[in-house]
């Protein structure tokens, strides 16, 4: 079974860098949440799965009655969901901002490529209003 | 725009803190005065600390007679350099950095003569290379200073790096760090297989630093930085650690034919170099850079020697140079300080209008060409003798050090008769003596080349013999004489005065045919220099060009290049025996779930539209929750499916705002060969991640710190939830970190939407 989730993730993996080699940067998010719902996949994985019980302790022991699944990678899972919800937020916002910028998500075009357009109205502006 | 300071405000004529921390060179010196009788009889003081004893490097210090005549040298001179900066440097804006540098780079300079562990030395080595830097850089918003600052840092620099090198080397033979006991070692390291590369190694270490030729070019160009600085520089420090090395480990390294010879043909070389160069420059400072390369040439030229007496000489003459070096360099600085140029054709006369400056002059010049009754007489007459008392090549080495000197003694009349004597011109009629504190340096070390001349006997049996001694086995008595009767030495003393009388003569036609010759070297080291730097930068330019090429999908294809070259060809040759052919065992409904995810996620990849793509992303964040679940973390699968729709929530709030996508594959060869390419490269490294995963999972699993966490979840933390208690107490510092990630991300993004967008511009 481990082997058939480890044939799952690579090829996650694989659609995931994809998506963020094509130089479209909508492209590159997708392959960016992609990635993520890999990575954790694979953590998932290296802690083995096991068809059973939640880690949890029941009401009148001490601890686990009976085998229960992997409680350390699930514990790193969570910390990493949440580190890549926040990462593709902040990426969703640059996109954002790259676009009202520049007018174009493709990395490949020439005005993505020309840095000066952004930044010398941004320091105009900012001589502008010194608050 | 700069103002002009108003007309009420005089200049000052001294830096009062300046003048003042002179007192710390005064106060070395004081001390070195206190230790010196017992010195002079034999006695060695140390000191050491443990710095770093796993790597042999430690605080250890000794005093010598070498480090000891080397200590004087430098606390006298910095006494001195000090007290007349405080007025040179006066009003300057800087002049508070400049005396923290001139201390810094003495006491760096110290350093390297006191320390007697080789690794101590060489840091206080590239000490002075980067204070060095800064002080020839002084006058930084000239575009020549920086230039010759950089060159002396990158020269001296790549030359410490050769040292650190030979170092190394001395420690990779199993030879000790201490400086001291290396000399016990002598027959050892000259027979050993290193010893040449060893050599090499410290040689162009000394040679970098001292100017030799062909790494002399830095050196005259280094007269940029201030004049009581190139004073500093060229008489007591900077250029010296070089020759100080060499004295240091010529006791451990010295002696062999490889050493003689080379020393020998180096030293000849740049003393004649530096000495015919001197002849051609109109610049008082630039002659007198092209002496110190003589005098350089020189001491390395009787380094080379192994007897006491060429030993003798160099020591000797180590004291002449220094004494005079310095004071015509303070003197120099004086005439242009006052008259604001020092260009040999403007100047003349000065005699009536700076008496003692012209006193001070004639002292240290007539020592430089060696007449009788001034210490640099009693210098020549050793170092003919020592030159005839060379082991290799004698006769060059007396043919290099006549001609060289002859040279010195023409350039020591033009210096003096030239700006001094003659008529006063025009422009100069309103200049006077400098105030005293200019004038006690020049004239001191100008008094101190008399006082020893007249009596060489005590100098060579307090100074130069407990010198000697420390580098030098044989313990033959050195005394020196005042005269010492009719012999080859005087005969070639008069030689000397005679032909360099005969080169004053011809000045005019000598400059002229030395100009000539020199435009004529069809190559030179400066330019070499110049061309590797020109090449050094371009090809640094074009790899940042190919490197940093702003590129976002050629940044990642290297990443993901490197990951599948080098991960996967040092993995996939095992991955074959370990990963098994996929086994179908347990839920079958997990099956179903991961082909539903690879659907799903296969759906995202090929969307034209980008409501595909989010129905997709939808799919495989749902697909994994439910693996979660299956596989015992309703946790997590909880977690996954909240955040899932908390991100396309925000995905299509801020898709909304965007133009549509763009095909992935446009009309167009290029495009369709990146997509085949991108298509490899990432299939490549699903290949690499997966055979990774199975090669993990084929292995036994530790579940120690899992067991850990289940016993004390409920004893020690009292929570039922393993998960929980694992976030929240036993690392609850990573739930922290995590906290801190989120509440970034969301400041930056508010900043990002909140800073007002710029209209672009027209081009």
């Amino acid at each position: 079974m481990e082997h058939l989730l480890a044939l799952t993730v690579g090829t996650l993996f694989s659609g995931a860098l994809f998506l963020m080699l094509s130089g479209e940067l909508v492209r590159f998010v997708f392959g960016f949440v992609l990635m993520g719902n890999a990575v954790n996949l694979l953590i998932f994985t290296a802690g083995r799965l096991s068809f059973v019980a939640p880690p949890l302790i029941g009401k009148t022991g001490t601890v686990p009655a009976g085998p229960v699944a992997n409680a350390l990678p699930q514990a790193l899972i969570l910390t990493a969901i949440v580190i890549g919800f926040a990462m593709t937020l902040f990426l969703l916002i640059l996109l954002y901002r790259t676009y009202a910028q520049t007018r174009t998500l493709n990395t490949r075009r020439t005005e993505f490529l020309s840095e000066s357009a952004g930044d010398d109205t941004d320091s105009d502006i900012r001589k502008k209003n010194p608050s | 725009m700069l103002l002009k300071p108003p007309e009420t405000e005089a200049v000052p004529d001294c830096c009062r803190g300046g003048l003042y921390s002179c007192l710390l060179p005064f106060g070395l010196f004081g001390l070195l005065c206190l230790a010196w009788p017992r010195v002079a009889g034999g006695a060695v003081f140390t000191a050491q600390w443990a710095w770093v004893p796993s790597l042999d490097l430690n605080l250890a210090f000794r005093l010598d007679g070498l480090s000891l005549l080397f200590g004087l040298i430098i606390t006298m001179t910095g006494f001195f350099v000090t007290i007349y900066a405080s007025s040179y440097m006066a009003g300057h804006p800087h002049n508070g950095r400049f005396f923290v540098f001139l201390h810094a780079f003495m006491t760096a300079m110290l350093g390297i003569v006191f320390a007697d562990n080789l690794l101590l030395m060489f840091i206080c080595w590239e000490a002075t290379t980067v204070l060095s830097f800064l002080l020839i850089g002084f006058d930084h918003e000239k575009a020549e200073a920086r230039e010759n600052a950089r060159q002396a840092l990158l020269v001296t620099g790549a030359g410490g790096l050769f040292l650190l090198m030979g170092i190394l080397l001395v420690k990779s033979a199993g030879f000790p760090m201490t400086l001291s006991l290396l000399g016990d070692s002598r027959d050892l390291i000259q027979t050993h297989a290193l010893y040449p590369a060893v050599f090499i190694c410290f040689l162009v270490g000394a040679m970098t630093k001292s100017g030799q030729v062909p790494f002399h070019f830095w050196l005259p160009n280094a007269m940029s930085a201030p004049t009581p600085i190139s004073a500093f520089l060229h008489a007591a420090t900077m250029v010296k650690a070089g020759i100080y090395l060499l004295m240091r480990l010529h006791p451990v390294l010295g002696g062999t034919t490889l050493w003689m010879s080379t020393l020998v043909l180096v030293g000849g070389t740049t003393a004649l170099w530096g000495a015919v160069q001197a002849l051609g420059p109109c610049d008082l400072k630039r002659i007198l850079a092209y002496t110190t390369l003589m005098a350089l040439g020189v001491l390395t030229l009787f380094l080379g020697g192994r007897t006491v007496m060429s030993l003798t000489a160099a020591t000797t003459f180590l004291m002449v140079h220094a004494l005079y070096k310095a004071a015509l360099f303070l003197a120099v600085g004086s005439i242009d300080h006052q008259t604001g140029t020092r260009d040999l054709n403007l100047l003349g006369g000065l005699m009536t209008r700076m008496p003692l400056t012209t006193l001070a002059v004639a002292g240290a010049t007539l020592s430089m060409a060696g007449f009788p009754l001034f210490f640099g007489f009693i210098g020549k007459e050793i170092m003919y003798a020592g030159a005839l008392a060379e082991e290799i090549w004698p006769l060059f080495a007396t043919g290099i050090t006549l001609s060289a000197n002859a040279l010195m003694t023409a350039v020591a009349a033009i210096i003096l008769i030239t700006p001094f004597f003659g008529p006063l011109p025009a422009h100069l009629k309103h200049t006077w003596e400098t105030p005293w504190t200019m004038r006690i340096g020049p004239a001191f070390m100008g008094l101190l080349g008399i006082v020893f001349g007249i009596m060489p006997e005590w100098v060579s049996k307090h100074l130069i013999q407990p010198a000697v001694f420390a580098f030098h086995p044989d313990r033959e008595e050195i005394r020196l004489f005042l005269f010492h009767g009719i012999n080859l030495p005087l005969l070639l003393s008069v030689v000397t005065l005679t032909s360099g009388a005969v080169i004053y003569w011809q000045k005019t036609r000598l400059r002229r045919g030395i100009g000539a010759a020199t435009e004529k070297l069809w190559v030179t080291t400066p330019g070499l220099y110049q061309s590797g730097l020109t090449r050094f930068l371009g090809t640094a330019a074009a790899v940042t060009r190919i490197l940093q090429n702003g590129s976002l999908s050629i940044y990642l294809s290297v990443i993901v290049l490197t990951l599948v070259l080098l991960t996967g060809s040092v993995w996939l040759p095992h991955a074959a025996d370990i990963v098994t052919v996929p086994a179908v065992t347990g839920p079958y409904i997990a099956v179903g779930l991961f082909v539903f995810v690879l659907g799903a996620a296969a759906v995202v990849v090929t969307a034209r539209h980008r409501l595909a793509a989010i129905g997709g992303l939808g799919g495989v964040g749902g697909g994994v929750a439910l693996i979660f679940l299956v596989f015992g973390a309703p946790d997590i699968a909880l977690t996954q499916l909240l955040v899932e729709t908390l991100t396309l929530i925000f995905v299509s709030l801020i898709l909304l705002r965007l133009p549509p996508m763009e095909p992935i594959i446009n009309p167009g060869t290029p495009s369709r060969m990146r997509t085949l390419r991108n298509a490899i490269l990432s299939a490549g490294a699903g290949l690499v991640v997966f055979t990774l995963i199975s090669g993990v999972v084929g292995h036994p699993l530790d579940r120690g710190q899992t067991t850990f966490f289940e016993t004390h979840s409920y004893l020690s933390a009292h929570g039922r939830n393993i998960v929980n208690v694992i976030l929240v107490d036993f690392r609850s510092l990573d739930t922290l970190g995590e906290i801190c990630v989120i509440v970034l991300a969301a400041w930056a993004g508010v900043h990002l939407i909140r800073r007002p967008f710029g209209q672009k511009r027209a081009p």
